[in-house]
């Protein structure tokens, strides 16, 4: 008797699940992101095992072809296969950018969690930061960090753009670790003698990752574009990588004669990010219905 | 009765049936429910949450959620057919024809739009040109007995108290003098005496305006009051119906017999017996229920009941019960037998807790709001101390200071003679496991995100001390100890019942044999049924573990019940304090007096209500001398707006802060409760 109903339990926890994935499943904007997502994903494990050419050394004698059936994209002025580079140009992006949206999320997390919990002179103190910070534009921030650190690497762009967005997502974690922190289950640990650190990981973390998931999946978009942008004027990726805004960099000086070598890298960091931002707005929709 | 002719009824409800969409299954909410109300008449709709109470108020306003839908059945309301309304028809229906008040007036009204334009726009959609709309909205907001409305209508909603937003909302309602008024729990927020108030209000409007009332309510004692005919609702079935007195002296179905029994009334307290209970749950949503509703819970039940639904079969032409069994109802054997063995509470040895002249200014924008003020009083083990008072009196604010969440600004906390250091981090793991806590809402006291089993382990790690499988023993102890079943561990607080989350809660502040438990109104978001189980369980553990209580709570049934003695607070000052059969008989202080006179009880009496005009005055300005001299009904005169009256022992363990001598006091209050019988 009690194991039956405790079946049932559980198995109504699972239908909850199950509901939620069909939700997503039947969404036709998931759909469409998680497709494009899978095939960035797919190309960036295969790399160059896919790729007609090689993306990086294959140069052929060709340069600067237009668009044929023997190379669908173009070549560069190198005679590199343009759609080989596409391809294989989603690696770095794809790694880059989620490591420091995790990064990101991990501090940004921490820093809401300290100023929504512990409110007072450290909410103040660091919220004020905060507000500085998310005053200066982006990019310009970027930029003097990565002058600062003197280092060019994919790991300074990284930890950057983790810099970068921490004080954005923790903002967002903070306003909902204010109401968390005032419901009584927050008192009754303090009354039975809890640490402080055991009541904001423990007990009001598990809380708020809703939203602390649907703003690190929003986060993931914008460190796309950042990446790219970074790479663009000079202080992300460096050539010869085939990472698409390095391809860009590399080439709009030319657009006019070259189009292609432009055009089709910019179409895939497009399609990136919007497919991105499909399934994150279908993930948003889903945890907080 | 059955008049079918157009107009004679301003309501009818035939066989409805409501089911809602969840999760791709239809779950049937509401089942075959049909009941009229007659043009004028108040009728009341009773049950407890989840019966279908608001289910069968949103259906009659043609305002279902989007996924809820009237599967069989009709509504007519004024002889008109409302379900097959659509658009333009619609909105005129709800424009003029049926007006409904909700239980939270804070959330009925729009923050960021003046009182006066709300009110106005009533009007408004009537037709009524800009200008006048204003007029008119000012005299309704007369109508509703708010005083001064000119400046009223130009204050935004959070400016007004809860009782004024809602006489606002009532005022709404009324504009376009509806055929149908609903109101759904319009007073369940409010303190006792706004309460009384607005109740007040809305029988005089009904007399004078002769408006048809759906009065949705879970508590008997408003309906009472305030209905002449009245409705149970059960798991979607109308289970019995009839005059309201008829209802309350001779109950013909077992389930409101049950409800009845739950109440703590007519003075009943811990030591004269247990509460009855309802055993059993309410049937899970949408459940397939062949018999009778109620036959799982009924003690009366037996095969035929399981097996057929009996009608809604008529006892009198007038009261109608839908039971098999109707007539040996009276005779449900009760749920708790066993009696306990409360020990004697020894106030000759040290007391427990002692308060000493504890005062709590809190300083907001340049204001010093004076929260509590030398407050003094002793708990001794294993007794009950019941706090009561309105809203803002500073019940919550000496629960908190004794706790050390907030610190005293004055005075001091001593557990068993030793100083208790003002906050609860500097307190040790002895004085933290001495004096815990239940939560009002079992939703907010336990993390959603936790399992049972983690809840209490951690507890019994932090606050006993113990772990391994030392632990899992005193967990699987203190799950039986509070009646909570095994399985219930794995779950999360969302599995569970309001009841059982309550249980769990409780189970939690037991971990570590606390010495004192602050229980701040611990019943007050259950049910009846449920509260009377936690009540039992609460009065149970005393007997057990001699635990002593400070018990919150705006319910004098609830409080009267379980303390011992009682003490009263107005304005963060102690009016009262005393055994609780004394604080209750009288005489009592005339806050006291005008409290209990407000309560609406089952028993009803006819006794005259002490009115207490306007709302608790703000405790950053509180009134010179006796604080409750602006609203005291039995002022003396310049002495009272002097002279703040000392707290004196007026007889043994009695004591009092008024200016009128305790033999006066009984004169008056003796002349006045004369023509009532007494209650105990």
């Amino acid at each position: 008797m009690t194991s039956v109903a405790a079946v049932s339990e559980r198995s109504e926890a699972r239908v909850a699940r199950r509901e939620r994935l069909r939700l997503l499943l039947r969404s036709p904007s998931f759909l469409i992101g998680a497709g494009v997502l899978l095939f960035w994903l797919t190309c960036a494990l295969l790399g160059s095992r896919i790729t007609p050419y090689d993306p990086i050394f294959d140069q052929t004698s060709d340069l600067s072809q237009r668009p044929s059936t023997e190379h669908w994209f173009g070549t560069d002025r190198l005679g590199r296969d343009v759609f080989s580079r596409v391809l294989a140009g989603s690696r770095d992006i794809l790694l880059i950018a989620p490591a420091a949206t995790l990064l990101a999320t991990i501090f940004g997390t921490t820093l809401g969690l300290i100023t929504g919990y512990f409110r007072g002179i450290a909410d103040d103190t660091i919220s004020r930061v905060i507000d500085a910070v998310l005053a200066i534009p982006l990019i310009v921030l970027a930029v003097t960090v990565v002058t600062s650190v003197g280092s060019r690497s994919a790991w300074a762009v990284t930890v950057v753009i983790a810099i970068v967005f921490s004080p954005i997502i923790a903002r967002t974690v903070r306003a909902a670790v204010l109401g968390e922190a005032q419901l009584d289950y927050v008192e009754a640990a303090r009354l039975r003698g809890e640490r402080s650190h055991y009541v904001m990981f423990a007990e009001v973390l598990p809380n708020v990752m809703p939203p602390i998931l649907v703003e690190a999946t929003i986060r993931l978009g914008y460190a796309i574009f950042a990446v790219a942008t970074l790479t663009f004027i000079g202080f992300g990726l460096q050539p010869p990588s085939p990472d698409w805004a390095v391809q860009i960099s590399d080439n709009w000086q030319f657009l006019a004669e070259q189009w292609w070598t432009v055009l089709f890298p910019a179409i895939a960091i497009a399609s990136l990010v919007v497919a991105v931002n499909l399934v994150s707005d279908s993930v948003q929709q889903v945890l907080e219905r | 009765m059955s008049s079918t002719e157009p107009g004679a009824t301003a309501l009818h409800v035939a066989d409805l049936d409501v089911s809602y969409r969840v999760r791709g299954k239809d779950r049937q909410v509401l089942r075959g429910v049909t009941l009229e109300v007659a043009r004028g008449e108040s009728y009341g709709l009773v049950g407890e949450s989840g019966c279908g109470k608001s289910t069968a108020a949103l259906a009659i306003v043609r305002y279902l959620p989007r996924n809820g839908a009237v599967s069989a059945g009709s509504i007519s309301v004024a002889g008109r057919d409302v379900l097959d309304l659509r658009g333009q028809k619609l909105r005129e229906y709800r424009a003029r024809t049926v007006s409904m008040v909700y239980q939270n007036p804070g959330a009925a009204l729009n923050p960021s739009i003046r009182v006066g334009s709300q009110v106005a726009e009533a009007f408004t959609v009537l037709g009524v040109p800009g200008g006048d709309a204003t007029d008119r909205a000012r005299d309704a907001l007369d109508r509703v007995q708010i005083a001064d409305p000119g400046s009223v209508m130009r204050r935004y909603p959070h400016q007004l108290s809860g009782g004024m937003q809602q006489r606002a909302l009532i005022a709404m309602a009324l504009a376009k003098n509806p055929e149908l008024l609903i109101l759904d729990e319009p007073t369940t927020g409010l303190d006792a005496t706004v309460e009384a108030e607005v109740l007040d209000l809305v029988s005089q409007l009904q007399a004078e305006l002769h408006t048809s009332v759906l009065f949705i309510s879970h508590n008997l004692g408003v309906i009472s009051k305030m209905c002449s005919r009245v409705g149970v609702l059960y798991a979607g079935r109308l289970v019995e119906e009839g005059p309201v007195g008829t209802i309350l002296r001779d109950p013909r179905h077992p389930y409101t017999v049950g409800l009845l029994r739950c109440i703590p009334r007519g003075g009943v307290r811990k030591d004269h017996g247990r509460l009855d209970t309802i055993p059993g749950f309410l049937p899970s949503l949408g459940a397939e229920i062949t018999g009778c509703v109620f036959a799982d819970r009924c003690a009366l039940a037996d095969d035929r009941c399981r097996a057929e639904e009996p009608r809604l079969d008529k006892i009198t032409p007038v009261h109608a019960s839908r039971c098999w069994h109707h007539d040996r109802a009276a005779t449900l054997p009760r749920a708790e037998i066993a009696d306990l063995e409360l020990p004697a509470v020894d106030r000759a040895g040290a007391p427990l807790v002692e308060l000493a002249q504890l005062s709590k200014v809190f300083k907001q924008r340049g204001h010093e709001v004076h929260a509590l003020t030398e407050v003094s009083a002793a708990i001794w083990p294993g007794e009950t101390l019941g706090l009561v008072g309105e809203s803002g009196s500073g019940k919550t604010t000496l629960a908190r200071t004794l706790l050390g969440i907030v610190p005293p600004t004055a005075g001091t906390a001593l557990l068993e003679g030793g100083e208790l250091p003002t906050r609860y981090q500097k307190r040790s793991r002895e004085e933290l496991r001495a004096l815990q806590i239940v939560f009002q809402n079992p939703d907010s006291a336990l993390n959603r995100r936790h399992s049972v089993r983690r809840i209490l382990l951690r507890s019994l790690k932090k606050l006993a001390g113990v772990g391994g499988s030392v632990a899992e023993t005193r967990m699987h102890d203190l799950v039986e100890r509070v009646r909570l079943t095994e399985r219930t561990l794995t779950q999360k607080p969302v599995q569970l019942s309001g009841g059982l989350k309550q249980r769990v809660a409780i189970a939690r502040a037991f971990a570590g044999d606390p010495k004192l438990v602050v229980c701040d109104e611990p019943t007050s978001a259950l049910d009846v049924s449920v509260q009377a189980a936690i009540l039992n369980l609460l009065v149970e553990l005393q007997a057990e573990k001699r635990v002593a209580y400070l018990f919150i709570s705006h319910d004098l049934g609830v409080v009267r019940y379980i303390s011992d003695r009682i003490a009263v607070l107005y304005l963060g000052r102690l009016q009262e304090l005393g055994p609780a059969d004394v604080v209750f008989e009288g005489p009592h202080h005339p806050y006291t007096e005008a409290l209990l006179s407000a309560v609406p009880t089952v028993d009803g009496g006819g006794r005259d209500r002490i009115r207490l005009d306007g709302d608790i005055p703000s405790a950053a300005s509180p009134p010179s001398g006796c604080v409750f001299h602006t609203r005291c009904p039995r002022k003396l005169g310049a002495v009272c707006e002097e002279t703040e009256p000392p707290l004196v022992e007026v007889e043994a363990g009695h004591h009092m802060r008024c200016h009128i001598p305790l033999e006066e006091l009984r004169r008056l209050q003796r002349a006045e409760s004369q023509p009532m019988a007494p209650t105990a």
